[in-house]
């Protein structure tokens, strides 16, 4: 599982030119959120996730809960570059009897650990998950990626205190600051004033990185395995632009859930270094 | 002199009986002393997860131990079931994962804390959930059984349970008791009643009552609303050529409304709807609500009546 962090930053940006096809060709979906958490998603799933591609129900494996399960985009383009899906199944994003339904499906697509697509509930499936692997005193982890906005959601506090009460170390949040959710920015929307000071006053151990840069990104995910942090939940904030890699994306609230027209598609493909300009 | 009990206590019994499976696991949301899972609880404390008050999370957390290989009972009052119902909806039914949610003090027979705590459309959204097996059994003997069935259910369930005490029906009759069909308690060939839950034993006093009269009348136990038994259902129809349908519950949407979507499809009869006529409920007694409501045993003998003039 080790690999550079060139390496990564390759797997990220094959997964970005995936992300925008899909939504091109479907001329729908989630752009945005699924650019701002992709840098995320090739660290996590390429050198920390204990998975077998081959056999994506083995019940020892890590799960993985894209709470935000809107931005699925991101999601198929890394369960393909892992080998969970082929890229030709990314083809089928949106279409009738695809497997990369509009929002990630346990019950469509190999490797999706939850039917996600309504705010709020990723993190108590994790919890549920974390539960049953201390249960089976078993050392698999719940990874659960959850939105900003989404912390709007009431449940997601219910969640987090059962999780801090229940002292679930094997339950690992990522939150995806890209400050931007559906009608505008966060900002202007729901302010949320200290985010990490409401997760530590939860009980939860916190960190904060620029969720674009693969060195700490990978920091980040040491410190969610380290073993002082692995006593209570952990929640690592990665601060990223929403629609990050793509110029006319970035922070533009537009391209939350916008396709690329064609003229927009091919400036993305130069900007990805496919085509040349 | 017929034994009384609540429902919720077959429930309590029923968790400590299935205790001997090592996957199953309970969940509470701060009223496991109500719903009677304190009783796992006790035994089973490293296997009973507490949620606080926080019905949302705990539906979900049930499912990623559903996903997870375990066998998830989660209870709370029937009226907080309904709060956490979109959880049911997209995070349990749609991934079809078998958590058993049990909703006690269902219904206006709960009494006294008033209609806040009166659940009257539990049976009716959950009925509309695909994948979800719908129950609301009438005493805590059927109760017991038909929890004690859910494991090898493989989905998802909600079942109604009561707070208050109601007559045992089915001591030494356990066997008689499967999901999915209904059970004649008394048979008669002038007009069927069909019921559920509480109602159960108020339809035999009226069916005693109309006996008085000369008319006998067929009671049905329907302790599973969805999948309705609708053969039963057709061979009612056949029998008698009128029904009725008792429940505390919303008029709109529980059994009745189970009932008339299988008659209207297949077969015709009459059909009287005895249920809470889509009001809100009050502080009250278990029986004085029962009047109020116009559910009780003297109301379903009327309905019974109207049913066979309408042959």
């Amino acid at each position: 599982m080790s690999k550079s962090i060139s390496e990564l930053e390759e797997i990220a940006r094959k997964c970005r030119v995936e992300i925008v096809k899909m939504v091109h060709r479907a001329q729908a979906g989630h752009p945005g959120g699924s650019l701002s958490e992709i840098d995320l998603l090739a660290a996590l799933y390429a050198t920390r996730m204990r998975i077998r591609p081959d056999d994506p129900k083995w019940s020892d494996r890590d799960r993985f809960i894209l709470s935000k399960g809107h931005a699925s985009p991101g999601m198929y383009a890394i369960l393909a570059e892992m080998g969970f899906i082929s890229h030709e199944d990314l083809k089928s994003y949106r279409v009738l009897g695809g497997v990369c339904q509009g929002h990630v499906d346990m019950k469509w697509c190999p490797g999706v650990d939850f039917s996600a697509g309504s705010l709020g509930m990723g993190l108590s499936f994790g919890m549920g998950c974390a539960t049953a692997a201390r249960l089976d005193k078993s050392d698999r982890r719940a990874f659960v990626m959850i939105g900003d906005g989404e912390m709007q959601e009431g449940s997601v506090w219910e969640a987090a205190m059962a999780a801090a009460h229940h002292e679930l170390g094997n339950l690992k949040v990522i939150l995806d600051r890209n400050r931007i959710q559906n009608d505008d920015f966060c900002e202007e929307q729901m302010r949320m004033f200290d985010i990490p000071a409401k997760w530590k006053a939860f009980g939860w151990n916190v960190k904060e990185i620029d969720g674009h840069n693969m060195n700490e990104i990978m920091e980040g995910l040491d410190f969610l395995e380290s073993p002082e942090n692995c006593q209570g939940p952990s929640i690592l904030i990665a601060h990223t632009i929403k629609g990050g890699g793509i110029s006319y994306m970035e922070n533009n609230p537009s391209f939350h859930g916008a396709a690329p027209n064609d003229e927009q598609f091919h400036q993305a493909m130069i900007e990805l270094g496919e085509v040349e300009a | 002199m017929t034994r009384m009990a609540a429902t919720r206590d077959g429930y309590g019994q029923a968790l400590l009986d299935l205790a001997g499976n090592e996957k199953v696991v309970v969940l509470e949301a701060d009223l496991g002393k109500s719903t009677k899972s304190l009783h796992f609880r006790k035994a089973y404390p490293h296997r009973t997860i507490s949620c606080g008050i926080g019905e949302q999370n705990m539906l979900l957390v049930g499912a990623g131990l559903a996903a997870s290989g375990y066998i998830p009972f989660a209870s709370t009052f029937a009226i907080f079931t309904e709060r956490a119902f979109e959880q049911m909806r997209n995070g349990v039914a749609r991934p079809n994962l078998a958590v058993h949610l049990c909703g006690s003090h269902g219904g206006t027979h709960t009494g006294t804390d008033g209609s806040s705590a009166q659940s009257i459309e539990d049976l009716a959204v959950f009925r509309t959930l695909p994948n979800v097996v719908v129950m609301h059994p009438c005493d805590d003997v059927s109760t017991r059984e038909l929890t004690m069935q859910l494991p090898a259910l493989g989905k998802p369930s909600y079942m109604r349970t009561a707070r208050n005490k109601t007559p045992v029906l089915y001591d030494g009759r356990e066997n008689e008791v499967k999901i999915g069909k209904g059970i004649v308690l008394s048979e008669g060939n002038d007009v069927a009643i069909i019921a559920c839950g509480v109602l159960v034993s108020e339809s035999l006093k009226a069916a005693e009552s109309l006996a008085e009269e000369g008319i006998n009348a067929t009671v049905v136990d329907m302790h599973t609303l969805k999948p309705i038994d609708g053969q039963l259902i057709d061979d009612l129809v056949a029998q008698c050529g009128a029904l009725v349908t008792a429940e505390d519950h919303n008029v709109i949407g529980g059994l009745g409304s189970a009932v008339a979507e299988h008659i209207v499809a297949n077969s015709f009869a009459p059909l009287e709807m005895v249920g809470v006529p889509d009001r809100f409920g009050e502080s009250g007694q278990a029986d004085e609500m029962l009047e109020i409501m116009k559910i009780s045993a003297p109301y379903i003998a009327l309905a019974a009546k109207k049913a066979i003039s309408r042959k």
